[in-house]
């Protein structure tokens, strides 16, 4: 491990380690419970997301059951935390994750025999049917399961390695980063492996990876447990969390929210889907609570994603590498800016556009008050509809045109940049 | 007797109406590799559409305005998205109509609202076809295997009789032959894609009120429809469509089917006991476990035939 | 490296963004914590019933809420999520509300129930109450009872005595069919015993689970229970389960009654149609000709004005009662502190709208109100949600007739 990257793996975990004070609450001496269980999700989710760029990003695996290794380890965990809590396995809390990594790989083992010997979309399709099967499952068999109502459990189990009680949410979530500075650390550790080298050859070209002696379907089956045992870490750790698993845990929506998750982020780059995490849990947790139209926004995020810029959001940064290296940054400043506005009416349309339409059909019926951007707003009145199309309209036309310079500036600084290197 | 010859009827329909969205799909699928997740959004479409035009034109019209309109739509997502996507390779396709889920979701939401259409079988068809054994058989089944019927027929006139359709059937075995050899794929891309939720519409309009029209039904038909395609097997309208009877029948019969694996054990002398994990799964009768039958239907056919039924080529 | 700072600064402005939403006080008014599905698939569950709520909520404030001040709910989306619904009151908890309410699922019920109590433990000086509006799994007030939580609806099992003495003499066969998860299947427990307790000459000849929402065609189970020659069908499936069920009933022209649980649910109506027409009957506590039935002009007016402005039915008389249970525990507790609240709710008694009693039990919190057996008619006085047909009461069973005993054995705190 370089100096540099040390540095930046001690800089983040104390970011997270200082994160939950910053939004202490002093109005009643404690820190804040929602930001705490939001940062608490956003570590679960993050291993998620780095565990399913195990298989998306490094092999090339497009998988579709990958919440189901996530919720059997958290099933699991329910599992061993009752079975330590009568007293029956002497496991202390901390140590209970690694638990249910073994749980997830248990079970990586068995599908991913099935799963990987084939790839590509018969690969995606398996694992969809795997996926379908263990959450219809999980309805269906009350005794590991617990059907519908899911399994709970008491994490205070009084067996701790540091004599914590794990009362406060703010305790497990320093476990939480604990664990995910360590899986995050084994699992970028993991991509500098042979394995992890030879999983990159056969995502690229596994005819040749063949050639070369090793059998692309070994490859992927290694990855596909390993990746099986990260998520179920982070299903152990999200037992411990809420003290209780349903079968959302391993149902199909979390499934593809950890392909959202590595896909937004950007997979290429070992970072993205820690970045995509962080993105999307705040837009379920905090975005849900101000509109219930959410999901329309995450659908658009995921289109103009898919369609402007498939590396993701560490794809773009790092398109500016080697501008910034080559000091021409300076020059993209003015396009950028130039895009702020007309890129601020167009969202603020379609949000506008988004938020009053779905007043008038289900929020008006509910009989709430449409708030938009901090002001009550009438929807009946023509005025909120005429600024909202206004800006969308102009927005876009005046953003199109925009993007226009901005792609002529950004070639013309690439191509010198090129041209220099 | 009398449950079987129902059940083989009510199968056959409801085959006949997953054959309409997987035919589609199976064409998308083959020609542009893409698995069309936002297929089944389209078929609700198709269903809210066909409940606007019946309240104000009439049932026989829906039957032609609302598929337009979803091919209309389809084609619009070919053109202005798939197109810009597709060098961006399949996942990215994959994933872009997978966003497209959600909007239409949404969409559909914020336009009709949440809570269910009162989209109802004309009255002209609401009479009972002929009874079996005191059951009666209700005409709109009859119109709908009708439908179906002269769909699979128009289907494979023009794919055997026509110019395109001979393009189409070349494109779906080797594309990049046929785009060698001149012809406009993209073109045809387009025309499939359209054709495909065209059809999608249509099982949508004759779907929406044989079942109910609700936000919900996109995800209740998609999952179904896309184990009846990769079963089928890729670049097989055959394989699709037997698919499809199999899948219905499967859905259709377990119900009726109160017997569990316990009770296979039983004359061998093993008999489990219910109150473990074990025993548990080996005393659920099939009934219960129906809906689970096709997901492990499609996982065991992909891993001892990765083609599929009547797959021509790899996935 | 730029990287990281964009990274820091974008991570730090959105959990800013989205904290500034938690962060918001007054003092005049109650808040009541609403956790619900606002979005996905139960999304039109949540919605329909803070409809009901805000209606409630506009007459108590215009009566004067408690203590003079007014209530007011904070919604939470929990999309049917327990882990979900568990984060979202962690905000409740840190905005200081004293109460919690939630409706829609067992599931996250039991869940809350947990959460709450795991709470209230480890936090004393921040206690708050669970007012359970709609969980109805028996349990809950059973082998989970807590003392936190106050269920102010009437159970499942209440509800299955209720359907069963509810029952024609003249039916001697049923046939039973629930959805396969948490709810059906206490329907279906609950179903049986006291099909054998109270009617012991009627016949089981069917008893069947069938998959949860999946189901695309029941028509094969139509050919079964045709075969079965039952001449009732008792059913929990509401919405898309029960519609389908009925479609393919009718479509296969089988002769039956369809004694359901929960058919009034909005949007029942509407997908059910003329189809249920004289044969759809359902376990409710109000519908929209309720007041006619029993002349009561106050109740009369109360209907005609929520008719103004809503398209469904309106059912849920027993929120309009934890109101005025709530509302009466806070002015006897003279705060809104949870143990004094929850002593003063423990063995309440009020009258509600229509005159009769309604008690909240103190052993396990449970509410004991009254309920109606309707059936679906076009002869009904007023209709449901426009289609022509609307509930008409065949019978009604006092909250005093549906006490049944409970296992109950409450943890009361000490202070």
């Amino acid at each position: 491990m370089t100096r540099r990257s040390a540095i930046i793996w001690l800089t983040l975990l104390a970011v997270a380690i200082v994160l939950p004070w910053l939004f202490y609450d002093f109005a009643h001496h404690r820190p804040a419970g929602f930001v705490i269980s939001m940062l608490s999700q956003m570590g679960m989710m993050i291993i998620l997301a780095l565990s399913y760029n195990m298989l998306l990003g490094q092999a090339g695996l497009f998988s579709l059951c990958h919440a189901t290794f996530f919720g059997f380890g958290g099933y699991s965990t329910i599992h061993f935390l009752n079975a330590a809590g009568a007293g029956e396995l002497p496991v202390p809390t901390e140590l209970m994750p690694l638990l249910a990594g073994l749980s997830g790989l248990g079970l990586a083992i068995v599908f991913g025999a099935m799963a990987t010997k084939q790839r590509a979309t018969a690969f995606a399709m398996i694992t969809l049917g795997i996926g379908e099967l263990v959450a219809t499952a999980a309805l269906m068999f009350h005794h590991f399961f617990g059907g519908e109502g899911g399994v709970s459990t008491d994490r205070m189990i009084d067996q701790s390695l540091f004599g914590l009680s794990y009362a406060s949410g703010i305790q497990v979530y320093y476990l939480i980063v604990g664990w995910t500075f360590v899986a995050a650390l084994l699992m970028w550790l993991q991509t500098m492996t042979p394995l992890g080298r030879m999983a990159n050859a056969c995502r690229d070209n596994f005819e040749r990876a063949q050639f070369m002696g090793y059998d692309p379907r070994i490859v992927r089956f290694l990855q596909f447990c390993l990746a099986g045992f990260f998520a179920g870490i982070g299903g152990g750790l999200y037992a411990i969390t809420y003290e209780i698993v349903t079968f959302d845990a391993v149902a199909a929506p979390l499934s593809a929210n950890a392909l959202l998750m590595a896909y937004i982020g950007g997979n290429m780059v070992f970072v993205g889907p820690v970045l995509g995490a962080v993105l999307i849990t705040l837009l379920q947790s905090g975005v849900s609570l101000m509109s219930n139209s959410w999901l329309i926004y995450v659908g658009v995020l995921f289109i103009a994603m898919v369609t402007f810029a498939p590396a993701g959001i560490t794809g773009i940064i790092m398109a500016h590498g080697p501008v910034w290296r080559a000091g021409r940054l300076s020059r993209l400043i003015l396009p950028y800016l130039r895009l702020v506005v007309p890129g601020i009416a167009t969202v603020a349309g379609f949000v506008g556009m988004v938020e009053l339409l779905s007043f008038l059909t289900i929020g008006a019926a509910a009989g709430k008050h449409l708030v938009l951007f901090g002001s009550p707003i009438d929807a009946n009145t023509a005025a909120p509809w005429a600024i909202a199309i206004v800006l969308l309209v102009v927005g876009t036309v005046w953003l199109r045109f925009e993007a226009r310079y901005f792609a002529r500036v950004w070639e013309s600084v690439a191509g010198s940049v090129e041209a220099r290197a | 007797m009398e449950v079987l010859l129902v059940s083989l009827l009510n199968g056959l329909v409801y085959g006949m109406l997953l054959f309409m969205l997987a035919s589609g799909l199976t064409l998308i699928f083959s020609m542009m590799g893409v698995l069309n997740f936002a297929h089944g959004s389209i078929y609700m479409l198709g269903a809210y559409f066909a409940y606007e035009s019946t309240r104000w034109i009439g049932f026989w019209s829906a039957l032609l305005i609302a598929p337009l309109l979803c091919g209309a739509i389809g084609a619009a997502i070919e053109i202005w998205g798939l197109r810009r996507v597709h060098h961006n390779g399949h996942i990215a396709e994959l994933l872009f109509t997978f966003g497209l889920v959600f909007i239409i979701g949404r969409s559909v939401q914020m336009a009709w609202g949440m809570l269910p259409m009162p989209y109802r079988v004309p009255a002209s068809l609401d009479f009972p076809l002929f009874t079996l054994y005191g059951l009666q058989f209700p005409a709109y089944r009859g119109f709908m295997l009708l439908i179906s019927a002269g769909m699979l027929g128009g289907i494979w006139l023009l794919l055997k009789r026509t110019r395109v359709g001979m393009i189409i059937q070349a494109a779906l075995t080797h594309p990049g032959m046929t785009a060698a050899l001149g012809h406009n794929v993209p073109l045809v891309f387009t025309i499939v894609f359209a054709g495909g939720c065209f059809l999608a519409g249509l099982a949508g309009v004759i779907g929406g009120n044989y079942q109910s029209t609700e936000p919900g039904i996109a995800d209740a038909m998609g999952p179904i429809v896309f184990v009846v395609v990769v079963f089928g097997g890729l670049g097989s309208l055959a394989g699709c469509f037997i698919a499809s009877i199999i899948m219905g029948m499967v859905v259709t019969f377990s119900v009726v089917i109160d017997a569990s694996i316990a009770d296979l054990l039983r004359p061998i002398g093993i008999v489990p006991r219910s109150d473990d994990l074990l025993g548990e799964i080996l005393t659920v009768p099939v009934a219960r476990i129906g809906a689970l039958l096709p997901l492990l239907m499609m996982v065991l056919i992909l891993f001892f035939r990765p083609r599929g039924l009547l797959g021509t080529r790899d996935t | 490296m730029v990287g990281w700072r964009l990274f820091t600064a974008i991570f730090v402005g959105l959990l800013g963004i989205a904290s500034v939403g938690a962060a918001r006080a007054a003092d005049d008014t109650i808040k009541i914590g609403y956790i619900d599905p606002f979005s996905g698939p139960f999304a039109a569950t949540g919605n329909n019933f803070l409809k009901v709520f805000n209606f409630i909520l506009e007459k108590a404030n215009a009566q004067g809420g408690p203590l003079g001040k007014k209530y007011e709910l904070v919604t939470f989306d929990d999309k049917l999520q327990p882990a979900e619904a568990l984060i979202a009151l962690k905000s409740v908890t840190d905005q200081n509300l004293p109460f919690v309410m939630h409706c829609v699922g067992s599931n996250v019920g039991s869940a809350m129930i947990d959460a709450v109590s795991k709470h209230n433990a480890r936090n004393p000086d921040n206690r708050l109450l669970y007012l359970n509006c709609g969980a109805l799994a028996t349990e809950l007030t059973n082998e989970q009872c807590d003392f936190w939580h106050f269920r102010f609806t009437v159970n499942v099992d209440q509800r299955a005595v209720a359907r069963i003495k509810t029952l024609p003499q003249s039916v001697k066969s049923v046939y039973l069919l629930n959805q396969d998860y948490l709810f059906g299947q206490s329907v279906q427990k609950a179903t049986q015993k006291y099909l054998a307790q109270y009617r012991p000459d009627v016949k089981v000849v069917g008893d069947e689970l069938v998959p949860f929402g999946k189901v695309q065609d029941f028509s094969p189970y139509i050919a079964k229970i045709k075969a079965s020659g039952a001449q009732s069908l008792v059913t929990s499936n509401y919405d898309r389960d029960l519609n389908l069920l009925m479609k393919a009933g009718n479509d296969a022209g089988l002769e039956i009654r369809y004694d359901s649980y929960l058919a009034h649910q909005p949007g029942g109506p509407t997908s059910t149609g003329p189809a249920g027409d004289n044969r759809l009957t359902s376990i409710m506590e109000f519908h929209d000709n309720v007041a006619a039935e029993e002349n009561n002009p106050a109740a009369e007016k109360f209907i005609s004005e929520w008719r103004a402005r809503a398209e469904f039915n309106f059912i849920p008389l027993d929120y309009v009662t934890m109101f005025q249970m709530l509302t009466a525990a806070i002015n006897k507790a003279g705060s809104t502190d949870a143990v004094k609240v929850a002593k003063a709710l423990e063995g309440m008694k009020v009258t509600d709208m229509m005159g009769d009693e309604n008690v909240m039990r103190a052993e396990d919190h449970q509410f004991l109100g009254p309920l109606h057996e309707a059936i679906f008619t076009h002869s009904a006085k007023l209709d449901a949600e426009k289609t022509g047909l609307g509930w008409k009461s065949e019978a009604k069973i006092s909250g005093a007739d549906l006490t049944l005993p409970t296992s109950c054995k409450m943890k009361r705190p000490a202070s």
